[in-house]
């Protein structure tokens, strides 16, 4: 049975089990290596996609539920790589391996279009799902309030 | 395999060549990483090269490739090694290319691992830098029909005053090539370095940013297949029958194979197990569920945790082997202080798990995509696992999400490249998080006794020693009944304590898992248990512990551990260019306490901790600010680091290795420890191998870097040990509670 959604802007109909989860249907039949897989319990955040506009964690997300969906990855955030967040994560040298960031950075762009200048404790709350194994956390606080600044 | 990748590579080996520079063994990284798409490789862009030494090809578009034959893993070298060549070749930065070295040993060693990228190779990619712009300088000479030593080279271009003229790096490729390779050239002085010690942008901070960085589980081959393999949870343990019926129904699923068995001592081979193969990661997995399977535990299946503590502490308590002796320890003193600090496994938890991707040609050669610390090893391990030679082995090095010492071990890798040729098509292996966490290559549980003896001051006269922990020896050899090997030179043997009278020991401790080396390795346990006894002794006399710590340590002075009879090995540098030197560790003790401002008025409920260590050759300081909510948890506030790591490349990379250390030892401190049942890993993801979150995460987490120009030490390692200690002494200045064991949760502290 094939699976409608938009992904990225553009339409998809994918031939897939409707019980795989979004996340390899992203990876493998779209094709999109952005989206991370890290636990497969929606317990660290580096599959973290947007679904019409929400955060989901897609490595359990069937992808029978984003059927008729916007599904937004990393690599469709903005055309050009320049959203205000991705330039944050840029000046402040955020990645050290780099493989979570692709949740952080979905993660964090949800928190801001949330909360345009959010405090520390918002921060804290909204990426505390979000593991980062290098420990890039204390340059994620202030990325954030950076791409904050550039938004406002 | 594309054709397209083929002749990419082809293309650039032959224009190479005919450079007449040393032939490069690499491929451009995004293509070894998309073997799907178009090569931009250099011969797509620019007609003529030379390559002046392996490391350094110029393109005569004036574009300087640069190789980086070392793995990134998020230490940043991907950055800092071409810094250094860049910098002695007068390169300018936004004309350097990286190229990522496959694993071959005309690049030396690969094997990133150790924090040894630039402190064992600085002075080599120096001279890469240095010899490939006098090659260029050369090359103006001839052209220009002038002395080569009135030439000079800056900012890309090689320039003669006598004349006036100017030639740029690409416009002197065609004269270059056939000229002979300098081997030795003058190098710069420090205060001429352009980009050593600089806080230079990450080159990969757009492919970070948006997606497009590719990891060993990026790796996409045409008509790939996915493999997940169900292992015993024990070590050594076999398949003794299994059912796949219900497996080889599931959608998706191609094949199940049986995985060659485990061998004793494991080394880096296929630890045993089913595999499932399936045309994508998910029915892999819904097969490998529906697998019965009945094991044979083996050898290590009666191995529990809880009951091997106890013998552990057990062994340590107990005389051991003396690795170290000067005066007599057991000399009678005043008053006597002992204390046994046990620290348990840790699984290294990267967040890419282990993945590689591999191919096997019908000509029997293999080519692997994998996400490798050591791609030499590696290559030869799929050599050895296929029974071919490593010629016919291509080891392409992709990004790490992680590592830790995880990534040097190559048994992941060679499970790809065994089901490659068993199924005749690319197969990834991508092992899921339970896989990472139940299947590695562990850190030693250890288990640390300390007995010091006071004079009537309270001032430490003796001091006694013992560790005890499995060791990674036996990962590689039978019989191995204790720590040996390296082990004691890691923050063991080179004790900086001013005690006249020292005896260190080690203890027997006999392997149930794999062992394997960790961020720091045994420098997590030793700085912990012997920060920590230093921090008790402070109390029991009454003294402020930085003051006491700083008395502990002594006079600045040079140790030489084998004076008292320990076999140590410094890392791999001599003692008379990498002292053991305790006035550099003071001073990083000075440091991080007055960053912290150390002896100030804190606010109710607040502690204060400060631990020093010295490893891989570096020294670092650390002090943390605790206090205990109303809930009974543990807050760290802030953490203060300093490290003397001598010389620095990119002092941005630095202070996030410090920041990222800060948070890897706040994830062992609170949350880290793996138990065993039957021989097999309890713990298996994220909810019971916590790791450290946003909302735990210090307010701040300082750091600096102290100026010096001694030789470079390690970065990526030393920043770990303090870290622990720090914290389990700031509790302890916080609540009177002293804990000698991790992780604090177990305390009911988190």
């Amino acid at each position: 049975m094939a699976i409608e959604f938009e992904l990225n802007g553009e339409k998809l109909s994918l031939d897939v089990d409707p019980a795989m989860p979004l996340l390899w249907a992203i990876r493998e039949i779209a094709g999109l290596t952005g989206t991370k897989y890290g636990c497969g319990k929606a317990l660290c955040g580096a599959c973290t996609v947007h679904i019409n506009g929400q955060p989901m964690r897609s490595c359990v997300l069937p992808t029978s539920a984003a059927e008729g969906a916007k599904v937004t990855t990393i690599e469709g955030l903005t055309k050009d790589g320049n959203h205000p967040v991705q330039v944050a994560w840029r000046e402040l040298n955020v990645a050290q391996c780099g493989y979570c960031q692709s949740g952080q950075i979905m993660s964090a762009v949800d928190l801001l279009n949330r909360i345009p200048n959010p405090t520390d404790a918002d921060i804290d709350e909204a990426m505390s799902g979000n593991i980062c194994r290098c420990g890039t956390y204390t340059r994620i606080r202030k990325a954030i309030h950076r791409a904050a600044g550039d938004q406002s | 395999m594309s054709e397209l990748h083929k002749i990419s590579r082809r293309e650039f080996m032959k224009r190479t060549g005919q450079a007449g520079g040393g032939l490069v063994f690499a491929l451009t990284f995004a293509s070894a990483c998309q073997p799907d798409e178009a090569p931009v490789g250099p011969a797509a862009k620019a007609s003529a090269s030379v390559a002046p030494n392996v490391y350094v090809n110029i393109r005569n578009d004036g574009v300087v490739e640069i190789v980086c034959h070392r793995s990134e893993m998020g230490q940043g070298i991907r950055t800092s090694l071409p810094q250094i060549i860049a910098d002695e070749l007068e390169a300018n930065w936004d004309k350097v290319e990286v190229i990522q070295a496959v694993g071959h040993e005309t690049y030396g060693d690969q094997n990133t691992d150790g924090s040894t990228s630039i402190r064992k190779h600085f002075d080599l990619l120096r001279n890469a830098g240095a010899t490939a712009r006098d090659m260029m300088i050369a090359a103006a000479a001839v052209m220009w029909a002038v002395p080569a030593d009135e030439c000079v080279a800056r900012e890309h271009a090689v320039h003669h005053e006598g004349t006036g003229k100017s030639a740029g790096y690409g416009e002197l490729v065609e004269t270059a090539i056939g000229m002979p390779q300098p081997e030795t050239a003058t190098l710069k002085a420090r205060e001429d370095y352009r980009y050593i010690g600089k806080p230079i942008d990450t080159i990969d901070g757009r492919a970070f940013t948006t997606g497009q960085a590719k990891y060993g589980v990026d790796t996409v081959l045409p008509n790939m297949l996915y493999a997940s393999i169900e292992r015993c949870p024990a070590v050594g343990g076999t398949v003794t029958s299994f059912n796949d019926v219900a497996a080889r129904v599931v959608v998706g699923v191609v094949d199940v194979i049986r995985m060659p068995e485990p061998t004793s001592p494991p080394l880096f081979n296929i630890k045993g197990g089913i595999a499932v193969v399936a045309s994508n990661t998910w029915s892999a997995a819904e097969g490998r569920k529906a697998l019965e399977i009945e094991w044979d535990r083996g050898e290590n299946a009666a191995h529990e945790s809880q009951a091997y503590k106890e013998d552990l502490i057990a062994s340590a308590s107990a005389p051991g082997a003396t690795i170290m002796a000067r005066g007599d320890a057991d000399a009678q003193t005043h008053s006597q202080l002992e204390a046994v600090y046990y620290t348990p496994y840790l699984a290294h938890a990267p967040m890419e798990p282990p993945a590689a991707a591999a191919i096997v040609n019908e000509d029997g050669s293999c080519e692997v995509w994998a996400a490798t610390q050591d791609p030499q090893t590696a290559r030869d391990t799929v050599a050895a696992t296929l029974g071919i030679e490593k010629e016919q082995v291509t080891m392409n090095v992709t990004m790490l999400g992680g590592a830790f010492g995880r990534k040097s071990k190559p048994d992941f890798i060679a499970e790809a490249a065994w089901l490659a040729r068993e199924t005749g098509r690319p197969v990834m292996v991508a092992w899921s998080r339970e896989d990472d966490i139940r299947h590695g290559y562990f850190h030693s549980v250890a288990a640390q006794y300390f007995r010091a003896g006071m004079d009537e001051d309270g001032t430490t006269q003796s001091w006694l020693q013992r560790s005890s922990f499995p060791s990674i020896t036996s990962t590689f050899a039978p019989n191995v009944t204790g720590p040996g090997g390296f082990e004691p030179d890691l923050g063991l043997l080179d004790a900086p304590w001013n005690v006249p009278n020292m005896r260190i020991e080690t203890c027997d401790a006999k392997a149930h898992l794999r062992i394997g080396w960790l961020r720091s390795v045994c420098n997590v346990f030793h700085a912990f248990g012997a920060c920590g006894f230093v921090d008790e002794l402070a109390h029991a006399k009454g003294q402020d512990p930085k003051e006491h710590l700083l008395e502990m340590i002594g006079p600045a002075r040079k140790i030489d551990p084998t004076k008292d009879g320990g076999k140590y090995t410094n890392y791999g540098h001599d003692l008379a260019t990498h002292p053991v030197d305790t006035g550099r560790l003071s001073a990083v003790a000075e440091k991080v306490a007055d960053m912290a401002d150390w002896g100030r008025e804190l606010p109710e409920g607040h502690g204060l901790g400060i631990a020093v260590h010295r490893s891989f050759v570096s020294y670092v300081g650390a002090v943390a600010e605790v206090s205990v909510d109303e809930n009974g948890m543990l807050i760290v506030h802030e953490l203060w680091i300093a490290i003397d790591a001598g010389t620095v490349i990119n002092t941005d990379r630095v202070h996030s290795q410090l920041e990222g250390a800060g948070i890897f030892g706040m994830s062992l401190a609170l949350h880290g420890e793996l138990t065993t049942s039957n021989g097999g890993v309890v713990e298996g993801n994220f909810d019971t191998y916590p790791m450290t979150r946003m909302s735990e995460v210090p307010a701040e987490i300082h750091s600096h870097i102290i100026e010096s120009d001694a030789p470079p030490g390690g970065v990526g390692e030393p920043g770990v040990p303090p870290v622990a200690p720090a914290i389990v002494n700031a509790y302890f200045a916080a609540s009177g509670k002293r804990v000698r064991e991790l992780p604090l949760r177990n305390a009911g502290l988190t």
